[in-house]
């Protein structure tokens, strides 16, 4: 909250130097009887954000890293037998102290913790006061020395355009920044876990079984149980692909071909959108939907055809999923269809040939790379879909061939395991983040893959 | 088909010379075979429109038919003497004077009275006919009308769920009594309670304004839904302004080189990434690294907003390239510098497709539910957040929750949810589609 009400000053204080900048240019045009270089809120502007983004630098770097130094700090008054002792752990002790400085207090802390957490408290209220004093010195110094430079000379049209084209630049960066997040968070964790487990054993391994260490030191006999291959995470994942694939590439191929070669502009027009709505529902109501009713309805045909279906199956996952992968296919195919040019189905035409020869013959070979692109594109959808399978898939890492049995897949692991408690040092935990690895990199080279099919086998007709 | 044709027609000229007459019977016999394999294709075509089409309807049927008796429930009507003394020991209408208050009991005494159950087991059994929410909306009554106090007033009263679950027919009075949840001495007591005409079904005044509750017949979507429009707040202020700014610099501002290029591939890649990887990034670099707390809305906004960063910026892109140069030289022609033709000019005119494409993002946002879940905005809230560091969850991952509960009510309400947020996403959706009819120009 503290942060929120400094902001709030920060913001009005900038709008204030706005009014004296915009105040100063017209007193400069009355008094001089001349006009400026700029327009007067230009010189309005320019006070207000030179004022406003050096503070708003400052504030973040200190709202930002007070944690990391009271985290360095506090390790001082940790007593030193709870360091040399055998389990300490410093993130669980700063939990610990952090706790208690929101007061969420379990049991009877120790009394090295209350007063760490008393020390912490003063901390904030000190490191409040100096982002205050900080605060104001910077915004005060930065806006008057810009409301100084403000004179009858002065071209603050072109200052403000820099700043602001800075502003653009930088926010371009954000989207690379993501990307930086993305691959440090999941690589960093992932180095650690290959190092509790090797890679071949991860990649090889034919039996998925991860147990907090908590459970294996608490010696219920479980020791050493933890095994982390991730084949059968991998053969569930292909498998319900497969199963999506073979409802959504017939559907969607056929619809694409009826959509942009049969069907008349009207019917297009209706359909087309009628379609894509599958892919605008959210993944969990079709998790919802597999679960409560996709998977009792085949349960109940497959036990009247005396097949034993179990209630979490990947047949049901893997249907689901592929109705909602139909407008992938479906649409992208479509408009690649579309985009063959009309001169080569009028030579078709001109030879004779039926429509679906035309089709068949003519402007499926020559969408072919598109439509190839578009599979791949509704693959790594499926294996990145995440809802269905934790909801429908089952948790049971069965290594199977059998749609009718439950298996799980990467991203329902994934799910899992981070959701709810976690010990942060462990290797189930770090497993998760390794599993995240395998699915970025096989979903980006699928994509990767995807362009290059377009970008090698297409054909330029114009 | 037709190469096939000619080749076997020039293979055969070569051996012997075929009269036309032969020819033509040769092309008139295949031309039936033909025509039919175009009318089946073209029947395939239909075929599999229509079976995508019945998915959807087949869907959308299954959730409103399981959603639709959601949104009503069974209520009892008792006669409630409003006594001030019980209700209110303190007289100051205050929580903790309400708490003390034993307002369950009078509810109680006035069941008892027209069920009229003998002994304590039958007692026990008659108090747990109405929702244990019933002490909590008398508090409420009398908070908003201290003037109920000394009357005798009708109240209606939520029935417990498995009540409610028996008077729907869910569960069959002929199931034998150790099979089914409730006993036949409750079902004698809700007969009695039908005779007198005092149970009525309703509309839910739970599921619209309740919260979070473990039991179903209280839970309501109150407490996801303000979670759900915080967390899409947060994502709107972050998502469009950087989508936009990234966008305007990428079209118009910068050059054509490495690094604008490398952006852009990176801007594609983020677009195909899972989304619940932005989920473990959101876990690892916000809550992790910055110390941010778990379930709040405003991360919970901020990977969203990552997430959606792509969308926007690829359809405002889109939007910006559609506005003619013409535009813009006409600007240049009459002095203006570049950043007053961009923010003039180019963005009010880009700005139908610009938020079009934000709408998209933010109806795609109001669905995801895994990286949230990664956050974890799945844990179970009963207060309704106020702000955005309040810990709160949001619609989807309700749903997520409430389908993992076993009780036949909660798969009631949560397609009762499903609808809500379905109607939510259909408007979004008609808005942007009404968007780019009205407001987009054709140049």
């Amino acid at each position: 909250m503290f942060s929120f009400y400094l902001l709030t000053v920060i913001l009005i204080i900038s709008l204030l130097f706005f009014l004296l900048g915009y105040n100063r240019a017209k007193n400069l045009i009355n008094s001089n009887k001349k006009n400026l270089h700029s327009l007067t809120h230009y010189y309005g502007i320019f006070c207000s954000l030179s004022a406003l983004l050096p503070t708003l630098g400052v504030f973040f770097i200190f709202t930002i890293c007070d944690d990391f130094i009271f985290a360095e700090l506090i390790k001082e008054y940790i007593p030193d037998e709870v360091i040399n002792s055998k389990d300490y752990n410093f993130t669980i002790v700063l939990a610990q102290i952090n706790n208690s400085v929101e007061g969420l207090v379990f049991g009877t802390p120790p009394q090295w913790v209350t007063n760490a957490a008393e020390i912490w408290k003063s901390w904030v209220i000190k490191s409040n006061i100096l982002t205050v004093i900080v605060c104001a010195i910077t915004i005060l110094t930065s806006g008057f020395l810009s409301y100084k430079k403000i004179n009858s000379e002065f071209r603050s049209r072109n200052a403000v355009e820099k700043i602001v084209m800075t502003i653009l630049a930088v926010s371009s960066v954000i989207a690379i920044l993501t990307t930086i997040a993305i691959i440090f968070s999941v690589v960093f964790e992932s180095i650690r876990f290959f190092a509790l487990i090797p890679y071949d054993e991860f990649l090889f391994g034919t039996v998925w079984n991860p147990q907090f260490e908590g459970a294996e030191r608490a010696g219920s006999g479980q020791e050493g149980l933890s095994q982390y291959g991730a084949i059968p995470l991998f053969a569930g994942t292909f498998l319900i692909s497969i199963i999506a694939l073979c409802v959504s590439v017939p559907i969607g191929l056929f619809s694409a071909i009826y959509l942009s070669e049969y069907a008349s502009s009207k019917e297009r027009a209706f359909f087309k959108p009628l379609l894509e709505v599958l892919a605008g529902i959210p993944t969990v109501v079709y998790g919802f939907f597999a679960a409560l009713t996709v998977a009792p309805f085949l349960r109940s045909s497959g036990s009247m055809l005396g097949l034993d279906i179990a209630s979490e199956s990947a047949l049901a996952a893997g249907l689901v999923m592929g109705i909602m992968i139909i407008p992938f296919i479906s649409s992208l195919s479509d408009d690649v269809i579309n985009a063959v040019p009309q001169s080569l189905r009028d030579a078709g035409y001109g030879l004779g040939s039926t429509k679906n020869e035309t089709v068949m013959k003519i402007v499926l070979p020559a969408a072919l790379p598109g439509v190839v692109a578009s599979i791949i594109l509704a693959v790594s959808r499926a294996v990145g879909e995440t809802m269905i399978v934790v909801m429908a898939a089952g948790l049971a890492a069965n290594l199977t061939a059998n749609p009718l049995e439950a298996v799980t897949t990467v991203t329902s692991q994934i799910v899992t395991i981070l959701v709810g408690d976690q010990e942060f040092e462990s290797a189930k935990t770090l497993s998760a983040f390794a599993l995240a690895l395998t699915l970025i990199i096989i979903t980006l080279g699928m994509n990767f893959y995807a362009l290059h099919v377009v970008k090698k086998y297409r054909e330029q007709y114009e | 088909m037709l190469c096939m044709l000619l080749k076997n027609t020039e293979n055969n000229m070569n051996k012997k010379i075929i009269n036309p007459e032969d020819a033509t019977n040769i092309v008139k016999n295949s031309i039936v075979k033909r025509r039919s394999k175009d009318s089946r294709l073209k029947l395939f075509g239909r075929v599999a429109i229509g079976l995508a089409v019945c998915f959807l309807l087949f869907l959308f049927y299954s959730i409103f038919t399981k959603g639709y008796p959601g949104f009503f429930q069974y209520y009892v009507t008792l006669d409630i003497n409003f006594d001030r003394e019980r209700i209110d020991p303190k007289g100051d209408l205050s929580d903790n004077s309400l708490f003390d208050g034993d307002a369950s009991a009078i509810v109680n005494e006035s069941l008892f009275f027209i069920i009229e159950p003998k002994g304590r087991k039958e007692k026990k059994l008659a108090k747990k006919i109405v929702s244990s929410g019933k002490d909590v909306r008398i508090a409420k009554m009398v908070k908003d009308d201290p003037g109920l106090f000394g009357t005798v007033t009708k109240v209606k009263f939520a029935l417990d769920d498995d009540i409610d679950s028996f008077l729907r027919g869910y569960i069959k009075r002929e199931t034998p009594e150790s099979e089914r949840r409730i006993s036949d001495k409750v079902i004698g007591f809700i007969d009695k309670l039908n005779e007198e005409g005092r149970i009525s079904y309703e509309f839910s005044d739970y599921i619209l304004s309740g919260s979070a509750s473990g039991n179903p017949e209280m839970a309501g979507i109150k407490g996801a839904f303000i979670g759900s429009i915080l967390t899409l707040s947060v994502c709107l202020l972050i998502a469009f302004p950087l989508g936009v700014a990234t966008a305007v610099y990428l079209e118009e501002i910068a050059k054509k080189n490495r690094i604008t290029e490398i952006i852009e591939v990176n801007i594609n890649n983020l677009a195909a990434v899972p989304s619940v990887v932005f989920g473990i990034m959101g876990l690892a670099i916000f809550i992790s690294i910055f110390g941010m707390p778990r379930s709040i809305p405003l991360v919970g906004g901020m990977v969203l907003a990552l997430m959606t960063l792509p969308t926007i910026i690829i359809s405002s892109r889109a939007a910006i390239r559609a506005v003619p140069p013409s535009v813009r030289d006409a600007a240049y022609g009459i002095g203006a510098s570049k950043l007053q033709v961009i923010f003039h000019h180019v963005i009010p005119l880009a700005m139908p497709g610009m938020l079009t494409g934000t709408i998209i993002g933010m109806a795609q946002a109001l669905g995801e539910t895994a990286p949230l879940l990664m956050i974890g905005m799945v844990a179970f809230i009963v207060d309704i957040p106020n702000s955005v560091v309040d810990p709160g969850t949001v619609l989807p991952v309700q749903i997520f929750m409430w389908a993992d509960f076993a009780e036949r009510m909660f798969i009631q309400k949560t397609s009762a949810a499903i609808i809500v947020l379905l109607g939510f996403l259909i408007a979004m959706n008609a808005l942007a589609v009404y968007l780019r009819k009205k407001l987009e120009r054709r140049w």
